[in-house]
């Protein structure tokens, strides 16, 4: 039972609770403290008659009050992406009548096509080349200087338009290595003496004797495509065989496995899904990840050019460089 | 009811009723007792009480000077600080003190912080609140009684009304009387007084945001920005209801201070008191009444009158007691008018009663540990601050590593690394950095955009952030010639700008093979 008693000191009435001996006096609340929560509760009604605030259950599901002013977070964001779309359109507009050399020159365009390049990439090449474009074993990586079948602007344009091996588009970057195994071309003695070969071109620990008859293998047989010195041909999608670089690895199992069976690396081609303004920003994006060969044109004196403003962005950050 | 029991009931039984009969006739009794009082009753339990209405009495004094000149000054600094102009170049703000939101920069006279250096904003909170600590752990609550914010502008809010209605007496009859056409032109003037008080505070705040001679023809003109007129009319709803309406409930209710301050006060904190040793036993003094064997406090109430958050001094140190020391004044007036020494009310410390009992009249000890600890971090935190400003760095470097893919491997069987370089240029001036690496052999930097090798340049625009996408390569001699300790090695990247002797070198990890 709670005895309500008078405090000594104060004069005032306590709870009548207990704790420990510890008391706590009944001291009124200001009535402006009452006045505050009344002045909250009328403030809390006018947000549910501007904005939307209660659900209601329908027979097709759920719906909301839409409140007087017609605010929408969803609305606002279809906003101002079309804002932003809106505010890119001329640059978009832009790109899509210059080259990609002419892109890849105009400091005022080519931050912007680096990040929609970014963007894309993400959603359409980084399930296979990874997000960093650091690539897997038989999908190449995009990030270094060796290219199968071109690293130019324009070579990767097109192998981003066309695809690899794509059936469905006419042209598509097509080729074949034979199985040399199982088609009977060699024998497996004959594989392991190339491999020996190979492994000595690129530098690797090899096997110096099969390494000599493999020498005279490679000459007859693989030297059309990947050239007399083995460092490949960018327009037959011949591999350079001495560089570091393996799109499926250099050990002995894997060039033996590649040699005897061959490979049949796929890429789609991507004029049918994409439009070519995003295309192009995908060309440039992957020609600046660091491998990408220079281009011919305008690429003198860029040097030194001076920083721009990256579209008058509030941080005053700028990027520069390019 | 009991007493209908039967009487074949088993003794015990009939025992056990009798009992209860007892006690009820006992409960009859009580319920018939005209003194029980129903305690919670609603007119028992008042929930909400309005506080009463204080009418502060005019003070002339020491201390109400002091504080008159407190409250102008401080009010002066609140409103002129941001018309202070000071030169800082072409296309720089050139108000001395300015929080400039779209551009990100804070101006202090000589002193420019960026976002990235709020640290020194968080330095000077840290010495305001030891530099509060400090004084209240010797004076009190100095800082309430007479600079806080709430304290000044209710200050002249009491002001503006006493000018209008009149002093206390005065203030008390007008709220009593009924309402007259005088009463209210007089409440009229007062509320519109206060309301140009109210919003020319709102306006000075968002000057401070903005400059000052163009916002304030924005104002006018309607064109100021949003934010400027939201933050006037909540400034301006505050001010007025805060220092006009609410006072010393903002002091007893809303301001957390009042509750902390008592872990700052030791017994030697002087503190606004009454000497109760000298005072007592109070009572009415007539002229030519003996002052033998009674106090010289004479009941005059005068302490009470002047107190504007409504209190009586004589009952001790009050968590409501701002310590505005116009007690202080009111008591000396009277006790020069009776011919008793002043000095009844003082600033004294808690223990100075029991000294001088002791016969002990020495002054307060300001040398206390407590002093002592907050001056010592005081002064380190000054120090640090100071040390901070003074060597502040014109150029800033933030280098990013690429961490996907962490290398790449080049055809030649070199390794690359990708780095994101941010340049702060914090002059007023572009400049052109020249960025370089070093540190490792054969090492070799690559801007995979412009294709600049060895060398690359970046023009970062004046009070801006420059940033560039850089590669740098190990040459295959070097991956596994023990350069790479664990697949792991540092680079520097060097960052020169010769005109202005700029180097700044950022040293970064660099990753290869294991």
């Amino acid at each position: 039972m709670s005895t309500r008693e008078t405090d000594e000191p104060t004069g005032k009435e306590t709870t009548g609770h207990e704790w420990d001996g510890i008391k706590e006096l009944d001291t009124p609340l200001p009535a402006w403290w009452l006045y505050t929560f009344y002045a909250c509760i009328a403030l809390s009604m006018v947000f549910f008659v501007l904005w939307p605030s209660w659900p209601i259950p329908t027979a097709d599901g759920w719906t909301y009050t839409k409140g007087i002013v017609g605010y929408s977070q969803r609305q606002r964001v279809e906003q101002l992406t079309a804002e932003a779309r809106a505010d890119l359109e001329q640059e978009m507009e832009a790109m899509r009548d210059l080259s990609l050399a002419e892109i890849r020159t105009d400091k005022a365009l080519m931050p912007i096509a680096l990040k929609a390049g970014e963007a894309a990439f993400g959603d359409n090449c980084a399930g296979c080349h990874g997000s960093g474009a650091q690539g897997f074993e038989g999908f190449p990586n995009l990030n270094d200087d060796a290219w199968i079948w071109g690293g130019s602007l324009e070579a990767i344009h097109q192998t981003i338009e066309n695809g690899i091996r794509w059936d469905d588009n006419p042209d598509t970057r097509y080729n074949v290595m034979p199985s040399f195994l199982s088609d009977g071309i060699l024998t497996r003695e004959q594989v392991g003496q190339v491999v020996q070969y190979v492994r000595r071109i690129s530098d690797q620990e090899h096997d110096a004797a099969k390494a000599e008859q493999g020498a005279a293998i490679y000459d007859q047989q693989c030297g059309f495509c990947h050239g007399a010195q083995g460092k490949g041909m960018t327009d037959l999608g011949a591999p350079n065989l001495t560089d570091a670089i393996w799109l499926y690895g250099g050990d002995v199992a894997s060039l033996t496995e590649t040699v005897s069976y061959s490979r049949y690396g796929v890429m789609p081609a991507w004029e049918d899904r994409l439009d070519p303004l995003t295309i192009k920003q995908l060309a440039v994006y992957v020609h600046a990840l660091g491998g990408g060969e220079p281009v011919a044109t305008a690429d003198a004196g860029s040097a030194t050019t001076p920083a721009t403003d990256d579209g008058g962005s509030a941080s005053g950050e700028t990027r520069g460089g390019l | 009811m009991a007493t209908s029991a039967p009487d074949t009931v088993a003794d015990g039984k009939a025992h056990g009723l009798q009992a209860l009969s007892e006690t009820v006739a006992a409960d009859t009794e009580a319920l018939a007792d005209d003194r029980a009082e129903a305690v919670n009753a609603k007119h028992n339990r008042p929930l909400y009480e309005s506080p009463p209405k204080i009418h502060p009495k005019q003070a002339k004094g020491r201390f109400r000077r002091i504080k008159w000149i407190v409250l102008f000054v401080t009010l002066g600094i609140y409103y002129l600080a941001p018309w202070v102009r000071w030169p800082r170049g072409e296309g720089i703000p050139d108000q001395a003190i300015l929080v400039d939101f779209s551009d990100r920069k804070f101006y202090f006279f000589f002193i420019e912080i960026w976002p990235q250096e709020f640290y020194y904003i968080t330095g000077l909170l840290i010495l305001a609140a030891l530099g509060l600590f400090l004084v209240t752990s010797v004076f009190g609550r100095v800082w309430c009684g007479y600079t806080c914010p709430q304290t000044v502008w209710t200050d002249l809010f009491v002001q503006i009304e006493r000018w209008i209605e009149g002093d206390r007496n005065k203030r008390i009859r007008l709220d009593q009387a009924r309402w007259t056409l005088a009463k209210l032109a007089k409440r009229t003037a007062k509320h519109g007084l206060w309301l140009l008080v109210a919003v020319s505070t709102g306006g000075a705040w968002v000057f401070y945001f903005n400059d000052a001679p163009q916002l304030l023809g924005d104002l006018f003109a309607g064109t100021a920005p949003t934010p400027a007129y939201v933050s006037m009319g909540v400034l301006t709803a505050t001010t007025y209801l805060l220092g006009g309406h609410a006072r010393e409930q903002v002091c007893t209710y809303m301001c957390p201070w009042p509750r902390i301050q008592g872990a700052m006060f030791d017994e030697n904190t002087l503190l606004v008191s009454y000497r109760w040793d000298r005072g007592e036993p109070r009572g009415r003094h007539k002229k030519g009444d003996s002052w033998e064997g009674r106090g010289d406090c004479i009941d005059c109430n005068q302490c009470v009158a002047v107190c504007p958050v409504g209190i009586d001094i004589r009952d001790g140190a009050q968590m409501e007691c701002i310590q505005c020391a116009l007690c202080i004044d009111a008591c000396n007036d009277v006790m020069a008018k009776v011919g008793r020494p002043p000095n009844l009310i003082a600033y004294e410390t808690i223990n100075a009663p029991e000294r001088r009992a002791q016969g002990d009249y020495s002054g307060i000890r300001l040398l206390r540990p407590r002093t002592l600890l907050y001056s010592a971090l005081i002064a380190v935190v000054a120090g640090i601050m100071v040390a901070g400003l003074s060597t502040r760095a014109t150029t800033d470097v933030n280098v990013l590593r690429d961490r996907n893919p962490v290398f790449v491997r080049l055809a030649d069987g070199g390794i690359r690394n990708g780095y994101e370089l941010k340049v702060l240029n914090k002059l007023h001036q572009d400049r052109t950095f020249e960025i370089s690496v070093a540190g490792l052999p054969g090492v070799r930097l690559f801007n995979p955009v412009t294709r600049e090798e060895g060398t690359v340049a970046l023009t970062v625009p004046a009070d801006s952030v420059g940033s560039v996408k850089l590669y740098v390569s190990l040459p295959k001699g070097h991956v596994t010639d023990g350069t790479l300790e664990d697949g792991s090695a540092a680079v520097d990247f060097v960052i020169r700008h010769d005109a202005t002797d700029t180097r700044v070198v950022e040293t970064m990890p660099f990753r290869g093979p294991n």
